[in-house]
């Protein structure tokens, strides 16, 4: 037991890998930001620019806060098989901070009006007579406006709050040297029922105000279920691939294979969550053929087809096809080969549901913009979540079923 | 030459004994034809070497054949019999209104590899009305643990040791039956 590898340092490898990604990243953001114009459009102000770097500062948030969910999940559900990796989704979870301050600050500039990412943010909207006047949003700022702003605080404390206790709960615990009631493991079972009651309205509401709110006239009261799906799938990508990356430096031997194998069966199940809510979405629409409603698919039909039909595939397809079987699942590199290419599949994703209610059909197809400050925000993302996992043993030490995840074999 | 084949029940009062003396029945080349416990033992399977199910491909077939039928049902249906309006959509083809058959497609595909896998499941063990249980000893449903031997002159001395070795708190003859050989190779020098 004294041979395990139980704390990790970050390779410098790895550190310079997350360096170069974000340099390279950061400097396709300032090139960006420089050349992002389109031609005679005088309403057009970097929007391509400034949506990227809310695509990517939202989908990396939406990772870690789908991660906490599922840390909190475990927790509620008093999941026995998933303890040996607790550390790992305790790590994703710590890119939370990250993820909101950015969305904080972009939210601000947007209210500042240095980018407009929200038409209902824009000067006069709700003003009778001012040039921007929109009358279906005036009459919707009883919802946006301040009532936006509290509720946007609200999510930051509560995810933050929620997400800080988990994890400082799970260290305390690692202080004693005897845990005789598992009092800080029920301190947790606790926290992560309350947490989904939160997480259960706030991550319908969050992605609601945050993303859906960019097409401000149009609407879908699944949209939040469909955001939701995808960050978790992307959520599980991340951890599952950081868990055979660990493995295959030498650390966490103590996970079984039957864990990356119920990883995978994860990927695969949330995988067709997402492709329900995808599909459900559109056919609702597509059937109903109400004009306020098919808008929104008017503009992806005609200017982002590839990128629609792309997604589709990535996200429903590919798994379908490459993790059904057993020995797939098993087979790590493959796991993570697909996995890569999912989570790509899912950042595309957010990409066209941002990309059309801002850029609209200026849209002139994937360039090295959008994969530019993909780089960035994953750099970032590693270099963050690995220093997060030097920070505590990759064993918990005190669980009350840390015995049957060592053993978990299924 | 008629070889003599031994039933021999070696049992236990606990599953670790038993999944011990399975491992070293196996070690020395004996077949465990079954166990029976009062419940599942952990990780039994690949100790007495039972291959891996093979109920998640006929779980495929059944799957695509509830595709398949479902897909000819609504296009006969919606499409060559009697065309039906769609939410007003031109419906001359059945690609053109996919995205409504999607759902009844998804639900057959659901159904036909649900039903197919338990039918499948409990004919191939033979549960069904009236079937009779096939327990050799009762009270393995009780406490007891035991492991079901179908073994020749050579084979049945080793295994006997074996389970004496193990701690089996039993180990009983059931009884013993001659195999005549299906071919007879002849000599022909």
């Amino acid at each position: 037991m004294n041979s395990e590898k139980l704390n990790f340092t970050v390779p410098s490898k790895a550190r310079m890998f997350a360096m170069a990604l974000m340099a390279v990243g950061l400097i396709s953001i300032i090139v960006m930001f420089l050349t992002d114009h389109v031609e005679g459009d005088e309403h057009y102000h970097h929007n391509r620019a400034w949506s990227n770097v809310f695509a990517g500062s939202f989908f990396f948030m939406a990772i870690a806060l789908a991660a906490a969910f599922f840390l909190g999940l475990q927790y509620a559900a008093e999941a026995g098989w998933s303890t040996t990796i607790k550390r790992v989704i305790e790590a994703v979870t710590m890119f939370l901070p990250w993820g909101l301050s950015l969305l904080m600050l972009l939210f601000i500039l947007g209210q500042l009006h240095v980018h407009h990412i929200y038409h209902w943010m824009a000067e006069g909207i709700s003003t009778p007579g001012h040039a921007n006047y929109d009358e279906v949003i005036a009459n919707k700022m009883g919802y946006f406006g301040w009532f936006w702003w509290v509720r946007t605080i609200l999510y930051v404390v509560g995810w933050l709050y929620f997400t800080f206790k988990l994890r400082n709960n799970s260290l305390a615990a690692d202080k004693l040297d005897i845990d005789i009631n598992n009092s800080f493991h029920w301190k947790n079972v606790k926290l992560g029922a309350w947490f989904m009651v939160l997480f259960a309205v706030t991550s319908s509401t969050a992605s609601w105000d945050w993303v859906m709110s960019i097409d401000t006239h149009w609407f879908s009261t699944l949209f939040g279920w469909y955001i939701f799906s995808g960050m978790w799938v992307s959520a599980l990508i991340a951890i599952t691939i950081l868990i055979i990356w660990l493995k295959k430096l030498g650390y966490l031997e103590f996970v079984t294979e039957s864990t990356i194998h119920d990883m995978g069966k994860w990927m695969f199940a949330i995988s067709f969550l997402w492709t329900y809510l995808y599909f459900s979405q559109f056919m609702l629409i597509w059937y109903a053929d109400i004009p306020e409603e098919v808008v929104y698919y008017q503009t992806r039909w005609e200017s982002y087809k590839a990128l629609m039909w792309t997604v589709f595939f990535i996200n429903f397809a590919l798994p379908m096809v490459m993790l059904m079987s057993r020995d797939s699942k098993r087979n790590f590199f493959f796991l993570m080969f697909v996995g890569t290419i999912i989570f790509i599949g899912h950042y595309l994703d957010v990409i066209m549901i941002v990309m059309p209610g801002t850029v609209g059909h200026s849209w002139t197809g994937l360039s090295w913009m959008e994969f530019g400050t993909f780089f960035f925000f994953l750099g970032l993302f590693i270099y963050v979540v690995l220093n997060a996992l030097a920070k505590a043993p990759l064993k918990v030490k005190h669980h009350p079923f840390l015995e049957e995840s060592l053993h978990h074999s299924i | 030459m008629a070889t003599t084949k031994h039933i021999i029940h070696g049992v236990f009062g606990d599953e670790e004994p038993l999944l011990d003396a399975c491992k070293k029945l196996r070690a020395s080349g004996i077949r465990v034809k079954d166990v029976f416990s009062p419940f599942p033992i952990h990780g039994i399977d690949s100790v007495i070497g039972v291959p891996r199910t093979r109920l998640a491909i006929c779980a495929f077939i059944y799957g695509l054949t509830g595709m398949g039928l479902a897909t000819l049902m609504m296009w006969y249906m919606m499409i060559s019999d009697w065309p039906n309006d769609i939410g007003g959509k031109p419906n001359w083809a059945y690609y053109f209104n996919i995205p409504a058959f999607i759902p009844i497609t998804f639900e057959s595909t659901v159904f036909c590899a649900a039903h197919g896998m338990a039918l499948t499941y409990l004919l191939r063990c033979w549960l069904v009305p009236g079937a009779k249980a096939k327990n050799p000893d009762p009270r393995t449903t009780d406490d007891k643990f035991l492991v079901y031997l179908d073994l020749n002159d050579e084979q049945a001395k080793k295994a006997e040791a074996v389970l004496k070795e193990c701690g089996a708190e039993e180990v009983n003859h059931k009884g013993s039956y001659t195999v005549e050989p299906k071919y007879v190779i002849e000599e022909t020098h």
